[in-house]
């Protein structure tokens, strides 16, 4: 109730992964932890769907739907009649919703 | 910035891009590129420009030249270190670096923070490699490794830069202030991976969100003001910041885990003032008191559940899944009550004009 945030896109097959740990490097919100013979999804619901992990994965054995999680650029998408998923403003735009400073926040940083 | 341009290439006084044409004035020798020097000191200037950037004035003027650094003395074997050309950004990184010798070589992320550009792709594998090649790092330094800070991550594919550049990538900490304990071991600990969205960060963020917003804020305080008097006008200050100044203070102690719901909460505490002075006012019938407190309970939590929604954009963690399933549950009843309750002030505006109360 009340929490939108239960499920993401993150997808995780261990039986490719050769736990060379590039993801608990690159996930900010410790989604994967150590494993003895591959890395574990700790924590999925933390994901953030911001992709670094997918990318950096050198085997791909982890996908996800990257994105901004911007309700801002979604909102002013849908409103121009573009499609929400593809369509993102952020990052220097006029109308970015993150041409801002944000040093760790806007994550209209991430997409 | 406190930078400026190598002898190596006298020419390049502007701040447009001589790298890309690697240094024109030196025809015939385009494997020298221009190194440029920097310092770990942050000047009086570079303290306004962080200043101003954070207030999102002159929002395209908090850019760095693109290119490789030198800072301090750095030798052959000196850690190479990847950064955003924004403003910010560059100094936290030349800052956290004071008493290191290094290179930073930084990119062209367009004015906006590693994060951020990493997610667009502009701090991403294509413009590293470019920047490698431009920089010609190769005969700059003796290793092959570049340390990239992990919200690069996002943008960048190791084993791709490895293919087409040959370096190999070492993700730092998520701050730059922690590169200094980072350098001793090399290793990050868990804490320094990790994404927190503290107090100070979040206050950090509002003047730009207030800003954003505060021109309408003002158009609608004055015309409520002529309409339904200065109660209003107050009513609608209030909502905007509470929506972009207290919310993402409040934010980790409103109760719910949706942002919707969490501004409809305080939307609504911060609506029953005004619903009582709206809602016994003496001068009015009751019915027009009932409506008009009707119309403060519905707008205001409207608008402040709208503003916090779009702070979403702003934090560290929501994921574009979960985003996606707030807008699609709580933006149709915003505006419901939003429509409801402006409707209900119309009825009570009419009703004064045609005389009725």
């Amino acid at each position: 109730m009340f929490d939108s945030y239960t499920e993401t896109s993150l997808q995780y097959f261990p039986e490719r992964c050769i736990n060379c740990r590039r993801c608990l490097q690159v996930c900010p919100h410790a989604v994967f932890a150590e494993g003895a013979e591959h890395a574990e999804l700790a924590n999925p619901r933390a994901c953030m769907e911001c992709g670094a992990c997918a990318l950096n994965c050198p085997v791909q054995a982890i996908a996800v739907q990257s994105g901004v999680g911007c309700a801002w650029a979604m909102i002013q998408a849908a409103l121009r009649g573009k499609d929400m998923d593809t369509e993102c403003s952020c990052g220097g735009d006029d109308d970015s919703c993150c041409g801002q400073p944000a040093e760790t926040g806007c994550d209209c940083g991430e997409k | 910035m406190n930078t400026s341009s190598n002898q190596t290439c006298s020419c390049n006084s502007s701040r447009a891009g001589p790298q890309e044409s690697s240094c024109g004035c030196s025809a015939g020798s385009p494997q020298t590129p221009a190194i440029r020097t920097t310092t770990s000191t942050l000047s009086r200037a570079d303290r306004i420009d962080h200043l101003t950037l954070r207030w999102g004035w002159n929002r395209e003027g908090h850019r760095v030249e693109p290119g490789l650094y030198r800072l301090g003395n750095p030798a052959k074997e000196s850690p190479v270190f990847a950064a955003a050309n924004l403003t910010l950004s560059f100094d936290h990184v030349r800052s956290a670096l004071a008493g290191f010798d290094a290179w930073i070589l930084v990119l062209d992320t367009k004015g906006i923070n590693v994060w951020c550009a990493a997610g667009k792709g502009t701090f991403g594998t294509e413009e590293l490699v470019r920047r490698i090649r431009l920089a010609n790092l190769e005969s700059v330094v003796s290793h092959r490794k570049i340390i990239v800070p992990q919200l690069g991550a996002p943008g960048i594919s190791w084993p791709e830069v490895l293919r087409k550049s040959g370096f190999s990538l070492e993700y730092g900490p998520v701050r730059a202030r922690d590169l200094p304990e980072y350098l001793k071991t090399r290793k990050a600990t868990p804490a320094m991976r990790r994404v927190e969205f503290p107090l100070g960060d979040r206050l950090v963020l509002t003047p730009v969100e207030f800003v954003h917003i505060a021109l309408p804020m003002i158009l609608v305080a004055a015309v409520l003001w002529f309409l339904a008097g200065p109660v209003a006008a107050l009513a609608a200050i209030s909502a905007v910041l509470a929506g972009t100044v207290l919310f993402p203070v409040l934010l980790p102690f409103i109760p719910t885990h949706d942002f919707s719901t969490k501004g409809l909460i305080l939307g609504a505490i911060l609506a029953l003032p005004f619903a009582y002075v709206f809602g016994t006012n003496p001068a009015l019938p009751v019915w027009a008191d009932g409506l008009a407190a009707a119309a403060a309970l519905l707008i205001i939590p409207a608008v402040v559940s709208y503003l916090a929604l779009n702070f979403t954009g702003c934090t560290t963690f929501t994921s574009r899944t979960g985003v996606k399933k707030e807008i699609f549950r709580y933006v149709k009843i915003m505006a419901v009550m939003a429509v409801i309750g402006s409707l209900a002030g119309i009825v009570i505006g009419v009703s004064k004009l045609a005389g009725v109360i």
